[in-house]
């Protein structure tokens, strides 16, 4: 047990934060921050397996949560019909072009001897077929895009309940991991990471500009929930009753029965959004707890043993008979599909899918300072670090706020200083978040929670 | 007539843009190389360094504004540079000190360096952020086109005409200016040929007698004026707006790994073949052809290959190719 102490430590104080925001902030707030924080918790998971367990950079974490956020639309918005009709046609057609491209060119390079005619055929099979998916295409989507430009205009999804977007999600994001990885996990580490990071910008930008899909930058808005709505809980009456009875001794305090009315319907409108918050915090808790169970047995199995040995020295795994680029390859996956389902989950979360959001900063870098700053190859310091970090990019502009309010309170309101510095307190978010991040490098690599290694 | 017209619409659309924004971003993708090459790592703070220059010459050009000091016809940003490279230095060496040398000493994988790089990034976006505000600024003075549209029509009695805009010139030349005068450096004096010889091969050039840290300094005094004026040149031409540097860290990625990584040649053609390649992918052939094209054969669409929407995009596939194809690069640079 004594092996455990610290972490135990460590999320005991993470947890005081979070309830220290709930009662000097708000409980709403803290709800908020608190899933968020499982949401980021899931992303590090998969950061983690990549880069903890295998040692693969991957700086293409805000494509795969794109992706896992597209699912949402893809799977659980109601298909729309007028729209299907006037063009899916095109978009079925050029989709089939394009696997007839993939397929001919494959077929091409495994048939026929490496030549320049060869690479000018294939050059110009492309171009060709860009030029046939565009000339295809292109009346669909308009007819597609016209259909009701302003709620939709696109073809909507398939119409199913929202959780099973998350598997979706992740099965896509694991999908497009493995034609990511076919491309680039041969290269370098830091090519990798450039790599991915590019890779991830292009499928955000084939997201957000093509709008027949899910609207690009128009996003899309009230997806289906888990949860029960606010409005509807508003009307049930268990949950009246229900908070009436939490509530009595406040509400006896009260005289008239109008007023006490006005009171019990504040207080029902209030508990409700925490209610909403709390079911949303159970099902992410339970994906957490769920994805830490499988990864903590994967990491001590003789897999995880494998994938260990293969970080630290390749050559010598390879020696023994591991197939390492297999090997790298199902654990790029598997990470991939883990990035995806939280990137589903935060979307469900949100209610919304809004493509322009999706930046480098936000979704790839702050996740890997997540990882480093938990502990890499500790799950457990994953998760940690996707709490501290989130909590910290959060409260970062109340907090400095704070600060600055209290180093420049001799000066007078109007000075030109500190109403500079109060309005760029958003901006400290970055510094914080920087100079943690290299301190945490520099004077303890191993992240706040290090490894550990079970000698059985 | 109607050929000389097409000619000067694919001209004045795709290769003055072109120049001016393949210069913008050779600058960047040697800075990127410069640092792979000597340092040994991907510097991903690489687009907020170059706006963290471009902030000083903003800052300075406002100063020198309001005390009246100007160049005439040409921005007061060319006077400013000078004093912003300097700052940029400082502030490199500064990094340098405190943070990269560390583990240069400790000799750490590149990828730990990459990771350390991102500390920077965030930093320096702070800093930026805290000093000037994400906000878009434009800081262009003096004379605005050296050949206008209308001019150019009316010389030479064309249907179209060619615009110049001053900052696509000074762009393009002060590039050339400075390439040169970097290469003529690597190449011809002894301190170039120690960086060379450096970053080749360390331990032979330690036994040689060559001084790291004279190196590492000159590396980041090169990488401060080529960062800073190739932030100012894109910031005169378009606007200063820090986000935009961010994202345009990524072009220059692609440049420098296209034209093989660790090689500046390479950047410097890298910078070139991206940018061709995004404006003639993205650029509406519709004018042009229907120029050469009798009038009954004129097209009704766009002619474009790619919406402009996919600018980005085009710079990455290529990237992807180039890696799939070709990694180290169109020039050899440094093995992957």
């Amino acid at each position: 047990m004594r092996n455990y102490e610290n972490v135990i430590y460590a999320y005991i104080i993470m947890l005081l934060l979070i309830i220290c925001v709930g009662l000097f902030q708000s409980w709403s707030i803290a709800l908020t921050i608190l899933n968020y924080c499982l949401i980021s918790a899931v992303m590090t998971i998969g950061a983690n397996i990549q880069w903890g367990y295998a040692g693969l950079i991957n700086f293409g974490i805000m494509g795969y949560t794109a992706l896992g956020g597209l699912a949402v639309v893809l799977v659980s918005v109601d298909p729309v019909k007028k729209a299907w009709q006037v063009g899916g046609l095109n978009i079925l057609g050029s989709i089939w072009i394009i696997v007839a491209i993939v397929f001919i060119t494959r077929f091409i390079l495994k048939r026929f001897e490496k030549s320049l005619i060869r690479n000018y055929f294939i050059v110009f099979l492309i171009i060709a077929g860009v030029i046939l998916i565009r000339v295809t295409a292109t009346p669909g989507i308009e007819a597609i895009e016209s259909v009701d430009p302003a709620v939709s205009g696109f073809l909507g999804g398939m119409g199913l309940p929202v959780l099973m977007s998350w598997i979706i999600g992740a099965f896509l994001a694991g999908a497009l991991a493995f034609i990511i990885g076919k491309i680039a996990l041969g290269l370098r580490a830091d090519y990798l990471a450039i790599a991915t990071l590019l890779i991830a910008e292009i499928i955000v930008s084939i997201i957000k500009h093509e709008e027949w899909l899910a609207r690009g930058v128009k996003n899309v808005i009230g997806l289906k929930r888990p949860a029960p709505y606010e409005v509807d809980l508003q009307k049930t009456q268990w949950f009246r009753d229900f908070i009436e009875k939490i509530y009595s001794n406040k509400l006896e305090l009260v005289n008239t029965i109008a007023q006490k009315k006005i009171i019990l319907n504040q207080l029902v409108i209030d508990a409700s959004s925490i209610f909403v918050k709390l079911c949303f915090t159970g099902l992410f808790l339970s994906v957490v707890v769920i994805l830490l169970i499988v990864t903590q047995k994967a990491l001590y199995s003789p897999w995880g043993r494998k994938m260990r040995a293969i970080r630290d020295n390749e050559v010598a795994a390879s020696a023994m008979g591991k197939n390492i680029v297999k090997e790298h390859l199902l654990i790029f996956i598997l990470g991939s599909a883990i990035v995806g389902l939280a990137g589903a989950m935060m979307v469900t979360n949100d209610g919304l899918f809004t493509p322009g959001s999706y930046r480098p900063m936000r979704y790839t870098f702050v996740i890997w300072v997540m990882v480093i700053v938990g502990g890499t190859g500790n799950n457990f310091g994953a998760i940690l670090g996707g709490f501290v970090v989130w909590f910290l990019w959060v409260e970062a502009a109340p907090i400095s706020l704070f600060l600055i309010d209290l180093f420049t309170a001799h000066l007078p309101e109007t000075n030109m200083i500190r109403s500079h510095l109060v309005e760029s307190a958003p901006y400290f978010r970055f510094l914080l978040i920087g100079i943690g991040l290299l301190l945490i490098m520099r004077y303890r690599p191993q992240g706040i929670i290090p490894e550990k290694i079970i000698k059985q | 007539m109607d050929f000389l017209n097409a000619i000067i619409v694919l001209f004045n659309y795709t290769l003055i843009p072109a120049l001016a924004y393949g210069s913008q971003l050779a600058l960047g993708a040697i800075f990127v190389t410069l640092i792979y090459a000597v340092l040994r790592f991907a510097n991903f703070a690489t687009g907020d360094m170059m706006s963290f220059g471009t902030m000083f010459t903003v800052i300075l050009t406002y100063y020198f504004q309001s005390l009246g000091i100007g160049l005439g016809v040409l921005p007061t940003a060319l006077l400013t540079i000078p004093f912003a490279i300097l700052m940029m230095i400082l502030y490199m060496l500064i990094i340098d000190k405190f943070v990269f040398s560390y583990y240069r000493i400790k000799k750490s994988p590149p990828v730990q360096f990459a990771m350390v790089s991102v500390g920077v990034m965030f930093v320096t976006q702070a800093i930026i952020r805290i000093i000037i505000g994400p906000s878009d600024r434009r800081f262009l003075d003096g004379e605005k086109f050296i050949i206008k549209a209308t001019e150019f029509k009316e010389m030479t009695g064309l249907a179209e005409g060619i615009t110049l805009k001053s900052t696509q010139a000074i762009t393009i030349i002060v590039t050339l200016i400075v390439v040169s005068i970097m290469f003529w450096f690597l190449n011809r004096t002894k301190t170039g040929t120690s960086m060379r010889a450096y970053s080749d091969n360390e331990d032979l050039a330690l036994l040689s007698g060559i001084d790291p840290k004279r190196v590492v300094l000159i590396t980041w005094v090169i990488a401060g004026i080529l960062a800073t004026i190739g932030g100012v040149l894109y910031g005169l031409d378009k606007s200063y707006r820090p986000f935009v540097y961010f994202n345009n860290m990524l072009p220059i990625f692609a440049a420098a790994i296209v034209g093989g990584i660790g090689n500046p040649y390479g950047a410097f053609f890298g910078g070139y073949v991206i940018a061709f390649a995004e404006i003639l992918l993205t650029y509406s052939y519709k004018k042009f052809v229907a120029y050469l094209l009798p009038s009954s054969l004129e097209p009704n669409s766009l002619m474009q290959l790619l919406s402009t929407d996919y600018k980005f995009v085009v710079s990455f596939s290529i990237l992807v190719i180039v890696l799939l194809i070709r990694p180290s690069g169109i020039f050899k640079g440094k093995t992957i």
